[in-house]
């Protein structure tokens, strides 16, 4: 297993108390890691961290050897991109001009638009399903439309490595799993995925690579199958369940134990 | 995987349909692309572009004609294209009128791309230097300037203006609680500190003697009819150079408008970013209230008039923004001498009319 994005040691905080200390994590290259855990554990903070949002107040985080703050920031974008977890749309902005601005880092002051610019922002719209929307206004529509659209953008940007903070939050069912199965494709095609997930089963479903934290530290990673239980999950959440095997996917399923139940 | 139909397999490196569906942009464009260059560039702001310099040049010309000494519009253009013609009209034209026009259109640019750059900055059509502060800033920096250290040089005026915006920016920043993102808040502030700077701008000239204070008031009006070559010359180079150093603005602000996380993931610092910005913005500002005293509601309204008349998703540019910045004020001061007043006087009636619909339109979309 090669990983050519790691977190070497890094400690991040906000102000003075580190959320997380002295952590290590390598992303498994051509994995679609999900990162889980409880509210305040740390995980969105790394994210961050790996995402060139927060800088490490100790250690590194590495991308093909180089120190990612190391690099000028347009070549670090040019690598790795990230779907934040709120963005704001500017008004009357069309979908293709939305999904045009991840080209942002590949482009200069000669360069403004090329065949690879419109070459890109094509492929990101089809692979998302949204080259029928390209000339709607993003405002316009649907929350679950919308965020396909920033999926997009992030993908226009044409990186190795894809950031994903909690994507699916402020979606319904059905368009969480359209949107985690559009994640399942891109993995496919050969991004590497980093994703911060707040569904347990979700994350079970569609890792190949787990990664569970509590209080600033991991507790457990690697394929799901094998490292999810109901110790796990309770040593994480501090939760009474039963882990199945999940009839549709043949991956874990946590069934959490009630009060009522138990 | 291609989706081409066209059985032809001899396309160019550079053709932009060669094995994907182009993208449907939604407008026409002129597509540039060469070795070294590549841009896209919509159809409809290259018209519009055209247009307003056929404006500026208009409005320009027919300013030229205006003024106590008669020359018609024929004589101008004999004056301008003719070295032979009449020496005297060609002194009235060169000397006194045609530094006139320039500086309306050197400001009007000016004011314009400040506007672009603050509303795009605070993403909100309010967010003009007008309103937050920054011109009256400018203005009280000025009037510090030549009344109280008696400097009345451009160079000099100019300084002031960039000391005295900058530190309304700085002030309006800290009041803020550094937030320059919420920008409701920053206008509030901004709207605050301009009213007390206006009052402290009018505390130092009823304390000093009546003609410093007329000299004063007549800059404080907003004119651009006594400004010659002397003026003009710096000033350009001043506009020259912040101009440029503004330029890749026009590429980094509209992706900063979509926040510091996605801006910073597309390879922008947003910290710099927007102090670049800050710095930029006030510099034009501050070149413009130098010499011609404040110009106002220019900053305000042409980067909104430039974003509808180009279909632009941001109020940020470059050409067309400018343009409509140089063609208001153009036709405003045109206006201004046939009703003999200060062009700043002006542009405040109409930009007061602009600014009640603005508001009126902004309070019905937040309710």
């Amino acid at each position: 297993m090669t990983a050519s994005l790691r977190a070497r040691e890094i400690t991040l905080g906000y102000g003075d108390t580190p959320i997380i200390s002295d952590l290590i994590l390598e992303v498994p290259d051509n994995s679609f890691t999900i990162i889980i855990g409880p509210n305040a554990c740390g995980k969105s903070t790394l994210l961050r961290g790996f995402a060139r949002l927060l800088r490490p107040t100790t250690g590194a985080v590495l991308l093909d050897g180089d120190e990612l703050r190391s690099l000028k920031p347009k070549e670090a974008a040019r690598k790795l991109g990230l779907l934040p977890q709120s963005s704001i749309a500017p008004d009357g902005i069309t979908v293709a001009d939305l999904v045009g601005r991840g080209r942002f880092p590949h482009q200069s002051a000669m360069r403004t638009w090329s065949s690879a610019d419109e070459r890109a922002v094509s492929e990101a719209m089809a692979a998302t399903g949204v080259t029928d929307l390209s000339r709607r206004l993003v405002d316009e529509l649907s929350g679950g439309q919308r965020q396909r659209v920033w999926v997009a953008m992030a993908l226009a940007q044409q990186t190795k490595h894809l950031l994903l903070d909690e994507p699916t939050t402020f979606l319904d069912i059905a368009h969480q799993i359209d949107l985690m199965e559009l994640f399942a494709d891109l993995h496919r095609d050969g991004t590497t995925l980093v994703a911060v997930l707040h569904d347990l089963n979700h994350a079970a479903r569609y890792a190949t690579h787990l990664v569970a934290m509590r209080d600033g530290a991991i507790v457990a990673q690697g394929d799901p199958r094998e490292i999810i239980t109901a110790e796990l999950v309770h040593a994480v959440y501090d939760l009474p369940c039963t882990v199945i095997t999940d009839p549709v996917s043949g991956t874990p399923l946590v069934l959490p134990l009630g009060r009522r139940t138990t | 995987m291609s989706i081409d139909q066209k059985p032809t397999t001899a396309s160019s490196a550079t053709a932009p349909s060669g094995g994907f569906t182009p993208v449907d942009h939604g407008r026409r464009l002129f597509r540039i692309e060469t070795a070294r260059i590549s841009a896209l560039i919509p159809v409809r702001s290259v018209v519009v572009s055209i247009v307003l310099v056929v404006v500026i040049v208009g409005a320009g010309l027919f300013s030229v004609t205006l003024g106590a000494y008669e020359v018609d519009f024929a004589a101008v253009l004999r004056a301008i294209f003719d070295p032979a013609s009449d020496p005297d009209i060609r002194q009235v034209v060169f000397e006194w009128r045609l530094p006139r026009v320039l500086f309306a259109v050197l400001c009007g640019a000016a004011l314009a791309l400040a506007g672009g750059i603050f509303q795009s900055l605070t993403r909100n059509p309010l967010g003009s230097p007008d309103i937050i502060g920054f011109g009256i800033g400018a203005q009280f920096g000025v009037t510090l300037v030549m009344i109280v250290f008696e400097l009345n040089t451009y160079m000099f005026k100019a300084a002031g203006a960039l000391v005295g915006g900058l530190f309304t920016a700085v002030l309006v920043y800290v009041l803020a609680n550094k937030n320059m993102m919420s920008s409701f808040r920053l206008i509030i502030v901004g709207i605050g500190v301009s009213a007390g700077l206006g009052s402290l701008t009018s505390w130092i000239l009823i304390s000093v003697s009546v003609e410093k204070a007329m000299m004063a008031a007549t800059w404080g009006a907003g004119s651009i009819a006594s400004l010659g070559f002397d003026q003009l010359i710096p000033a350009a180079i001043v506009f020259a150079i912040v101009t440029l150093l503004s330029l890749p603005l026009a590429r980094t602000l509209p992706v900063l408008e979509m926040g510091d996380d996605a801006a910073t993931a597309l390879g922008i610092r947003p910290g710099r970013t927007r102090l670049a910005a800050m710095v930029f913005g006030v510099a034009l500002v501050a070149l413009v209230t130098a010499a011609a005293g404040p110009i106002s509601f220019i900053a305000l309204a042409a980067p909104q008039i430039s974003q509808r008349l180009t279909r632009s998703n941001t109020p940020m540019g470059t050409v067309p923004v400018m343009l409509t910045g140089a063609a208001l004020v153009v036709v405003s001061d045109a206006v201004a001498q046939l009703v003999a007043v200060p062009v700043g006087v002006v542009t405040v009636s109409v930009g007061g009319l602009y600014l009640a619909w603005l508001l009126a339109t902004q309070y019905a979309r937040r309710t």
